[in-house]
């Protein structure tokens, strides 16, 4: 791990930010068993140097697209646990007024532009997004995350087309977990390095070691440069691991042992605790007085959802437009 | 006053609102050097640059998504899918996203984008070239739907549907690209769900939209003649609907015949058939008929194609059966 000029607290508050993903994910996983939470849950855990490495690089005028798996990205832009849980919870606190859900959670002030429920179906937008960002003068740059399952579709491949022929400041940020929700990869594409679909679109396309939490910054620092400069897009493939299955409840049986194990080795968060201490520089006490204080947060966090009220069953006839007749859905 | 076409009233409405706002931009394939297959965007990218208005490659989702994502930034964009038929191919970005942004945010969050879907028969365009598929959109909450059948309405209503904060699915109709009609030198944008009594009647209510406009209006000529008085009700946008103007219209005649396009098996004409049903019953003198197009896919012959979509004979023979049925059922 090299730390690329990063500053003590940067260090500290990049694993402060994976510790609080992992520790808010396994919560709500027990949260849902406990029947807190009513919808589908797909965790983040074993992903967090991804979302933490890629936002760290990130400025406030940036924006973003996320996946099924968004937690991870929306807490690493800053996102409220109290808030985010709320929604969980579906009561009228939550980010989306209990309107969308894990698969929908937005938070517009963060430029967190949504959770999406459709595989690849933040790409496009992503590429729209950037094309605003340019058409503004290049004041700031989207990020798209998508899984491996997402680069198969067709939403990813003419996006990166018409991101590069445009050079729109877009990063596309593939976090290759090798699996396709239950299919691993070699079962779903001909390839095994992502980041080569970028040559077809003449883009350039680096690979990042998605557990490393300091390669997963510096690679999408350096994207972010040439998108601000005006140079284009960037296809970033961060390989890593789902630590579960697909979403809560799927045990992944489909996985051989060997390769969890494997995998679970190298914990991102583990890894970059122990690279902290060995480096001399934080102490394993501040670590764990780090631990502590998500710990007090999350139990806030989820108190402030039991405590928030459920939605008025008629709140189901708004929203649909931003204009409303007569009060009412648009008839 | 002006008698301009229909292409041209929209290619008014796009300059204008490109003039007032420097977020409004245009998207599509062939739309800026070549001006659009049917001409509509004939000099907007000569007079406000390629960046304003972006020719892009074969790539319905990418443009969709892109003026989708770009209008949640703010950009006004304006895409054109320059056959309806083409939408297939951008369904998740119009129906998944756009549509639904507004609502899963929890009103944090809009999508105001304008989409163009070049629309219906041209004669001879066949299965993939033909289709009304109003009925797709007007089936998804949080979609507007609007249906010009005049280049005066064409221009207001593209107005309404660039500056409304939803996203609109703006028809226009190939054959009435060169249609001419009067438009005003100075025109505002025209309130949805406002519909347009084009001839007045106290027999049958006939209710059109798009093109079917100007074949209903034959029909009523057809019947005039036989002393049957038509009324063709032209709702200009499908989503909002303009209820009161149907109970108003049904409160002068009592019958009610629809006519579209789109194949007649869940089209739009089944919603407008029910609202009739549950709200009006007590004002209908006859059942609801519906003069609509064949479930079948568009045809190419002409005499194929004739026989699948409604034109003023059928149209005047479905209002004839009502009024001549109309007192035995009351």
């Amino acid at each position: 791990m090299e730390d690329g000029g990063s500053t003590r607290a940067e260090l500290v508050t990049l694993y402060r930010t994976m510790l609080l993903i992992r520790r808010f994910e396994e919560r709500a996983a027990e949260l849902r068993q406990e029947g807190f939470i009513p919808g589908f849950l797909h965790p983040y855990i074993g992903q967090e140097a991804v979302a933490v490495g890629v936002c760290a690089a990130l400025g406030a005028e940036d924006v973003i697209t996320s996946t099924h798996r968004g937690h991870g990205h929306m807490l690493a832009r800053g996102a409220d646990p109290r808030r985010m849980y709320a929604e969980l919870y579906a009561r009228v606190d939550g980010y989306n007024r209990a309107k969308g859900g894990s698969l929908h959670m937005i938070d517009t002030g963060l430029g967190f532009l949504g959770a999406n429920g459709i595989v690849g179906g933040g790409i496009p937008l992503a590429t729209g997004a950037g094309l605003q960002r340019k058409r503004e003068g290049n004041a700031g740059v989207a990020v798209s995350f998508f899984g491996d399952g997402a680069t198969n579709q067709g939403a990813f491949h003419e996006s990166l087309n018409l991101a590069s022929l445009w050079k729109l400041p877009v990063l596309y940020v593939c976090e290759n977990n090798l699996y396709g929700e239950f299919t691993r990869q070699d079962k779903h594409q001909p390839m095994t390095d992502i980041a080569r679909r970028a040559d077809s679109y003449a883009m350039p396309g680096v690979v990042a070691d998605g557990n490393d939490v300091l390669d997963v910054l510096r690679v999408a620092r350096e994207a972010r440069a040439r998108a601000a400069a005006g140079e284009g897009p960037t296809l970033i493939e961060a390989k890593t691991y789902r630590h579960r299955g697909h979403y809560e409840g799927d045990m992944g049986a489909y996985r051989p042992p060997d390769e969890v194990r494997e995998w679970l080795a190298r914990d991102p968060i583990v890894t970059f605790g122990a690279w902290l201490v060995e480096r001399g520089s934080v102490p394993q006490g501040e670590l764990n007085e780090i631990a502590a204080r998500i710990e007090n947060e999350l139990e806030d966090a989820a108190a402030f959802a039991d405590a928030s009220p459920h939605p008025q069953p008629d709140e189901a006839l708004e929203d649909v437009y931003r204009d409303t007749y007569e009060g009412m859905a648009l008839r | 006053m002006r008698l301009i076409s229909y292409a041209a009233a929209i290619n008014e409405a796009l300059n204008e609102e490109m003039e007032r706002d420097s977020e409004v931009f245009l998207l599509g394939e062939d739309i800026g050097e070549s001006g659009g297959v049917f001409g509509v965007t004939k000099g907007l990218q000569e007079r406000f640059g390629a960046d304003r208005v972006l020719d892009t490659p074969i790539s319905e989702e990418a443009i969709v998504g892109a003026a989708v994502g770009a209008s949640l930034l703010g950009g006004r964009a304006v895409v054109e899918l320059m056959f309806s038929d083409f939408s297939a191919l951008a369904m998740d970005m119009i129906a998944n996203q756009a549509a639904k942004t507004h609502y899963m945010s929890g009103g944090q969050l809009t999508a105001p984008v304008t989409i163009r879907l070049v629309t219906g028969y041209v004669g001879s365009g066949a299965a993939q070239h033909s289709q009304s598929l109003e009925a797709w959109f007007t089936h998804i909450p949080g979609l507007k739907c609007v249906a010009p059948s005049t280049p005066a309405d064409a221009k207001a209503l593209l107005k309404t549907a660039i500056r409304d904060p939803d996203p609109v699915c703006y028809f226009e109709h190939k054959l009435l690209y060169n249609r001419k009609g009067e438009v005003p030198d100075a025109i505002e944008p025209l309130p949805f769900g406002q519909a347009r009594i084009v001839r007045e009647g106290s027999d049958v209510t006939i209710v059109a939209y798009l093109k079917m406009v100007l074949d209903a209006v034959e029909a009523a000529e057809i019947l005039a003649e036989e002393g049957i008085s038509a009324e063709v009700f032209d709702p200009r946008s499908l989503v909002p609907f303009d209820r009161d103007g149907l109970r108003r219209s049904l409160e002068r005649t009592g019958r009610l015949v629809i006519v579209h396009e789109a194949p007649t098996r869940g089209g739009f004409g089944a919603e407008i058939a029910a609202i009739a049903a549950e709200e009006y019953f007590d004002l209908l003198r006859a059942p609801i008929a519906r003069a609509c197009g064949a479930n079948t896919p568009i045809p190419y012959a002409p005499e194929l194609e004739n026989r699948v979509i409604p034109d003023p004979t059928r149209i005047a023979d479905a209002a004839r059966a009502l009024v001549e049925a109309g007192s035995a059922v009351h």
